[in-house]
């Protein structure tokens, strides 16, 4: 009784000083609100202004028609250069398809002859490679195709291919976006928020003073988790609410109470992490250090921002005890697909493992350095 | 002594100075006398600081002429030319020092700034250490020397020049008695030796301004009254300088002052209220406390006397349970100090040095907060704030934040929250260190009413004598140990001194005497008195110096080696990042698991399966068995991928009829489903290709083939492009973010003041911290590059030559952009935070990373141009995937080259020589 009375007031401490402090103040409000925005809407489309230069060496009216398919937002206007201008055009990476288009080539289509188009990729820049390399496949026979209509018919198997999209049907980025954000944002705040919390008293030294009053440090650790824990749940919740679904009005499939849920877990896990290092670093600096050689490796690893099946098994493995791995997987299942707790009760329980362990550590790690804190 | 006759060293002229919306300085006019000794007395924050600063040139005048060495301090030429002539050591212990050099790297440093050649730096470190006894510490590191050595080292540092004009600022603050007048015996043995020198201290002790020559007094940024100490005395009628300044105030300031009358003391012998016996306390081969025994009865008011770092506040923090005891027992009523037990700690009232309240609570809150804390029933909360407030001055004030509050006030307001659950003890450490004189009074009166009339034990260290003097009893402390305990008179009179300074300083000579290893000092006879003016230093001011630049990257890389978060981050931290984001932002999208819901189960059906199972970017898992299944599976992200064959396909195709495939890709990650769709789609196209072919012959051959060439990455293998981009985000992030540091450390730290005072310009400042970082960046780009054809098995297939010549142009650049960013911050974080938004989010979104430059437009095309980085990437893609060597990219060279001048220039000219 009197230990949770000794949190309630420490938390509410802890509550008064954020509300004092503009600047935490500024980075929450920015990390859940502008920082989301920017990133759903920033997220670039795959195929927009690809820099396209063609070869034409054929110049007939259907060269001319597919260079006239090209066009903005997925491409540049294509740039006509001669075949000596493709290489250093490509080595200095000013192009990243080049189409080259060969002479009769016309000629030779509608002879049947199937000719060949040369398509010229710069692979070093993988996220348009891919893509566009299908993409231009696709325009460009489609308009050979379309060309050679008019003359002739050609017979195809009548094997239509219906794909579907489930969970994102026009694979809207900012939907991804939005919630992979929200999730990075859970996960920093709350180590930077219990942290800073710490330093800042030992910075001021006013953790010597809470450690001559009647009260253990496991009450101090406590007030702060919670308190920061509050403060990060509430603006997750308003954050879904008000900007994900209200502003960037992306539909939610599962429920948010449940991954508010895990919203808990993973705090209670991060915000021990977050104690743990600063007692670890000596100042705010440090501090800053720390967090970026652990935030970094968290947000790239996790699978919050590309797919984890493709990284090595190694990274696969080790990245199944940080806290973050077992959130996204979560956080993406509910958000994204609807899952219900049948479906991720292991992340959940996986989470709250790894957040009892971390809260243990650093409770131990918390009692014996916090006299050398004071 | 004072020569009148003689024109005066310093003249200030209706000088004002102003921070924010405080004033340090108002209208001060005023001529320091040449050759002699001069002291600034008054309490902290009066402006003396200022005022020295000003006269060091370290700080920018704003308001009125100051005149030094018969010249205009606001002329950069005057400056420039007498700053050889002026040494400064700023306030605090070693502020100007580094603590992880050692006494002899210190003391290289600055004589190299100042440019003495190897021999004579020798020499004249050898005389300084040897007459100041610092010889045999010389491998030291300057933190871990006692406050007294640290001031002699400052000095050293600040004598190792030769100046005309020698300005100290607070030199022996928390420095014990015997240090403190070793040191001024020092400075008078340099001026016997140097007649002409003139001196100018800042000292908060008033008893120790008595041996100065001419005394200013100030007071809120004003000149209360100068003349020597005999005349300020017999003009104000007093016996000591305190009551003379005291009496000097005025009247507002010392409205309510009434001296401290101590009523005589009424204990019971045996009501002991802490005991220590063989107290003992080491941090590794350390001893802070050793062997401490004392015996405080209920009641009275005991203090500890000592030299900053003597061990008092080791001691306070074991009787509060802060700190476990290495050896022997201390007892607070009787109980044994146990950090675990709650229910003593709730008698114990601890006010700490740093006066450490909650900034962000109000008066108020923080009041409410300790009170119930430490449980004051709920419904007395109220009251007992209302009752404090009152007993403490401090009720017009509940709602203020402490910051916005006198210092004076805080103190109390410490005091009461120390005070508000009414203990029986308190334990006070140095409450009272930078307080004016009245306002320590009018403390000293709230504590005597707390002892003789709520009959509180009151435990208080302090560095004051006068304070010392004050107390029921008292001991001395030095270097862990308590020289000997009684009250105050007893003391004296134990060793026939006259004040009790001089009965300390006969306890710590005997102490000394004792043991040899607590920092014996050779005391120079007078003929071995610093002679370090034989050889002249060359006074001719180079505009630019090799010496000094290379002093500042030797001192650099030296502290750089010494802290291991920096140097670890700055060795380290770029394989590991580069580690994370080689294997973190993959393109990749492969191992896919996918499965197939067959409602046809013909030949034809298991051929369509197969055509997807042979693909090596997919994994088959077990077949699904309905739509129920599909959608748990997909639900769980089981499977990315589901595949679904109509009943009657393989008969339907075979009429011709037609019919249609279902796939349902997972969209929650839109990039990877994009290419899982062309996937799928290729295949399928694949699929019909070669039906056709085997079905329909001739006629199934499509009007047109497109030939894909991926080049340079035939694999499109996601590491191949990454690597060759993240090795310059790197090596622009890193040391842009440690170089950075490194410049605003030295704000935070203090020791910027050396770039203020000293003959170092700001080109060599800059450009000799860079130095160990571009060092270190080179090194990183080795190892990186290392690791990319290792581990990574990225290929370096054309010039790696050329590369190296561009990474070095680009890490310069980076540094560069480090150094710009110090130059406009104040603290490190901002410092980081600045350098990382200012890097990386030109890097990613204009400089061609995902998208060339010559797909931009507007504005953003020519930012992405100007932005080196740019040409950094098409050097680095060139070399690693393109096999380019140096005649193909040297257009991409020159903006690098042309970007060092333009980005090291502005970190120049927004440098500042002088503080504002």
């Amino acid at each position: 009784m009197r230990t949770l009375k000794n949190i309630f007031r420490l938390g509410r401490k802890e509550l008064w000083s954020l509300a004092r402090d503009p600047m935490m103040m500024i980075l929450i409000f920015y990390v859940f609100t502008v920082s989301i925005y920017t990133a759903a809407t920033s997220q670039p489309e795959t195929m927009h202004n690809a820099a396209i230069a063609i070869v034409d060496e054929d110049g007939s009216p259907l060269s001319a028609r597919i260079t006239s398919a090209f066009y903005p937002p997925e491409f540049t206007r294509p740039k006509m250069i001669t075949q000596r201008e493709t290489d250093p055009g490509m080595d200095r990476g000013e192009f990243t398809f080049v189409l080259n288009i060969p002479p009769n080539f016309q000629r030779d289509v509608l002879a049947s002859r199937n000719p060949e188009i040369q398509l010229n990729i710069d692979a070093t820049r993988m996220s348009q490679a891919f893509t566009g390399n299908g993409y231009i496949q696709q325009v460009v026979m489609a308009e050979v195709n379309e060309f050679v209509r008019r003359y002739r018919t050609t017979e195809t198997l009548p094997v239509d291919l219906a794909l579907r999209v489930r969970f994102n049907p026009t694979l809207e980025k900012s939907w991804f976006g939005s919630i992979a954000e929200v999730i990075n944002s859970v996960a920093m705040l709350s180590i930077i928020l219990t942290g800073a919390a710490l330093i800042r008293e030992r910075e001021h030294g006013t953790i010597e003073h809470l450690l001559v009053m009647p009260i253990t440090p496991g009450e101090i650790m406590a007030s702060k988790i919670c308190a920061m824990g509050l403060v990060v749940l509430t603006a997750t919740a308003l954050s879904l609410q008000l900007v994900v679904r209200g502003l960037l009005q992306v539909p939610i499939e599962g429920s948010i109470l449940l991954f508010l849920c895990g919203v808990v877990l993973c705090l209670f896990a991060m915000t021990s992490m977050g104690i743990y290092m600063a007692t670890v670093a000596r100042s705010m600096p440090q501090f800053g250090l720390l967090l970026m050689l652990t935030m970094m490796p968290m947000n790239l690893m996790s699978g919050g921002r590309t797919p984890r099946e493709s990284m090595p098994q190694l990274v696969q493995d080790l990245m199944q005890i940080a806290p973050t791995t077992h959130f996204v997987e979560l956080g993406q299942a509910i958000l994204f697909r609807g899952a219900g707790i049948e479906t991720v009760w292991k992340p959940f329980l996986a989470l709250f493992i790894i957040g009892t362990l971390l809260f243990i550590l650093s409770l131990r790690r918390f009692r014996k350095t916090i006299t050398q804190l004071a | 002594m004072v020569d009148r006759l003689q024109a005066p060293v310093a003249r200030l002229n209706e000088v004002s100075l102003r921070y924010k919306n405080t004033s340090a300085l108002d209208t001060v006019s005023l001529d320091i006398p040449a050759a002699c000794m001069v002291s600034l007395i008054g309490p902290d924050g009066v402006g003396k600081s200022s005022l020295l600063s000003l006269l060091a040139g370290a700080r920018s005048i704003q308001t009125g002429t100051v005149e030094v060495l018969g010249g205009d301090m606001a002329q950069k030429r005057h400056r420039d030319r007498v700053c050889p002539n002026i040494a400064y050591m700023p306030q605090g212990l070693g502020k100007n020092l580094y603590p992880t050099l050692s006494v002899e790297e210190n003391l290289q440093f600055f004589a190299r700034l100042f440019g003495h050649d190897e021999h004579e730096r020798r020499r004249r470190i050898d005389d300084l250490t040897r007459s100041t006894g610092l010889h045999s510490f010389l491998s030291r590191p300057a933190g871990k020397l006692s406050g007294g050595m640290k001031q002699k080292l400052g000095l050293c540092c600040a004598l190792i020049h030769d100046p005309d004009f020698l300005l100290l600022d607070e030199p022996t603050t928390g420095v014990d008695p015997l240090a403190r007048r070793q040191f001024w015996e020092l400075i008078d043995r340099i001026r016997t030796e140097r007649p002409a020198m003139s001196v100018v201290v800042a000292t908060a002790y008033m008893d120790e301004a008595q041996r100065f020559d001419w005394l200013v007094a100030m007071d809120a940024g004003r000149i209360l009254t100068t003349g020597t100490p005999a005349e300020l005395l017999e003009r104000t009628k007093s016996t000591s300088l305190e009551e003379a300044f005291i009496r000097l105030l005025p009247e507002d300031r010392k409205q309510g002052h009434e001296p401290v009358i101590i009523p005589p003391l009424a204990v019971d012998e045996d009501d002991i209220a802490i005991e220590a016996r063989g107290l003992t306390i080491r941090f590794g081969d350390f001893t802070a406390v050793n062997n401490v025994s004392f015996r405080i009865r209920r009641g009275e008011i005991f203090g500890f006397l000592g030299s900053n770092g003597c061990g008092k506040t080791t001691t306070m923090k074991i009787l509060t349970g802060l700190l476990p005891a290495s050896e022997g027992r201390a007892w607070l009523f009787g109980h044994e100090v146990d950090p675990r037990d709650i229910d003593t700690r709730r008698r114990v009232g601890y006010m700490s040095q740093a006066f450490s309240l909650y900034n962000e609570l109000t008066v108020k809150q923080n009041l409410v907060l300790h009170a119930q804390l430490f449980h004051v029933p709920e419904k007395e909360v109220g009251t007992r704030v209302t009752e404090m407030a009152e007993r403490f001055g401090l009720t017009g004030v509940l709602d203020r934040l402490p910051a916005a509050i006198p210092l004076g006030m805080r103190q109390r307001l410490s005091l009461a929250v120390a005070m508000v659950h009414k203990p029986e003890l308190l334990i006070l450490d140095e409450p009272t260190s930078g307080v004016d004189p009245v306002a320590r009074d009018t403390f000293w009166r709230l504590l005597i009413e707390l002892s003789r009339r709520d009959k509180v034990t009151i435990f208080i260290s302090t560095h004051f004598m006068n304070e010392a003097e004050r107390c029921d009893r008292m001991s001395m402390m030095h270097a862990g140990q308590v020289l000997d305990s009684d009250t105050p008179s007893a003391l004296v009179t134990k060793r026939g001194a006259d004040t009790l300074e001089d009965a300390f300083i006969g306890y710590l000579l005997e102490a000394e005497g004792e043991t040899p290893t607590a920092g014996k000092t050779t005391r120079p006879d007078r003929a071995q008195v610093l002679s370090t003016g034989t050889k002249a230093p060359p006074v001719t001011r180079r505009h630019f110096s090799l010496l000094r630049l290379f002093s500042y990257s030797w001192r650099e890389a030296l502290e750089l080696r010494r802290d291991p978060v920096r140097a670890t981050l700055a060795l380290a931290g770029s394989l590991l990042l580069m580690f994370v984001m080689g294997f973190g932002i993959t393109m990749d999208v492969e191992d896919l698991r996918y499965a197939v819901l067959d409602r046809d189960q013909t030949t034809l059906s298991h051929n369509y399966a197969l055509n997807i199972s042979g693909s090596r970017y997919f994994i088959e898992q077990p077949p699904l068995v309905d739509y129920e299944d599909l959608d748990q599976r997909m639900r769980r992200g089981r499977i990315s991928l589901a595949i679904e064959i109509p009943p009657g396909f393989g008969r339907d195709v075979m009429r011709g009829k037609k019919v249609e495939i279902g796939a349902w890709v997972d969209g929650a990650m839109p990039q990877r489903a994009e290419t899982v769709q062309g996937y799928v789609q290729g295949l399928h196209r694949h699929w019909l290709a070669v039906q056709a072919r085997e079905r329909l012959g001739a006629s199934g051959v499509p009007a047109a083939t497109i030939q894909d060439r991926y080049r340079y990455n035939p694999d499109v293998k996601s590491l191949v492009a990454m690597v060759p981009a993240v090795i310059p985000m790197l090596l622009l992030m890193l040391p842009a973010m440690l170089t950075a540091l490194a410049v605003v450390r030295e704000k935070e730290l203090g020791s910027i003041i050396n770039l203020y005072v000293t003959p170092v310009t700001r080109t060599e400042f800059l450009i000799g911290k860079q130095l160990p970082y571009v060092f270190l960046a080179m090194v990183n780009f080795f190892c990186m590059s290392l690791l990319a054809v290792t581990v990574f098995g990225v290929p370096v297939k054309g010039s790696f030559p050329t590369l190296t010549l561009a990474t070095l142009l680009f890490c310069i650049i980076s540094t560069g952009m480090g150094l710009l960013a110090s130059t406009v911050t104040r603290s490190q974080i901002a410092a980081m935070f600045f350098a990382m938004i200012g890097t990386i989010l030109p890097a990613v979104q204009l400089a061609g990373l995902l998208n060339p430059v010559s797909a931009m437009k507007g504005f953003s095309r020519l930012a992405g141009e100007l932005y080196p980085a740019t040409h950094m990437f098409i050097i680095s893609r060139g070399v690693f995937s393109k096999a380019l060597v140096f005649s193909d990219l040297h257009s991409a060279l020159w903006p690098l080259a042309a970007a060092i001048p333009v980005i090291l220039g502005t970190a120049v000219v927004l440098l500042r020589k002088q503080e504002r």
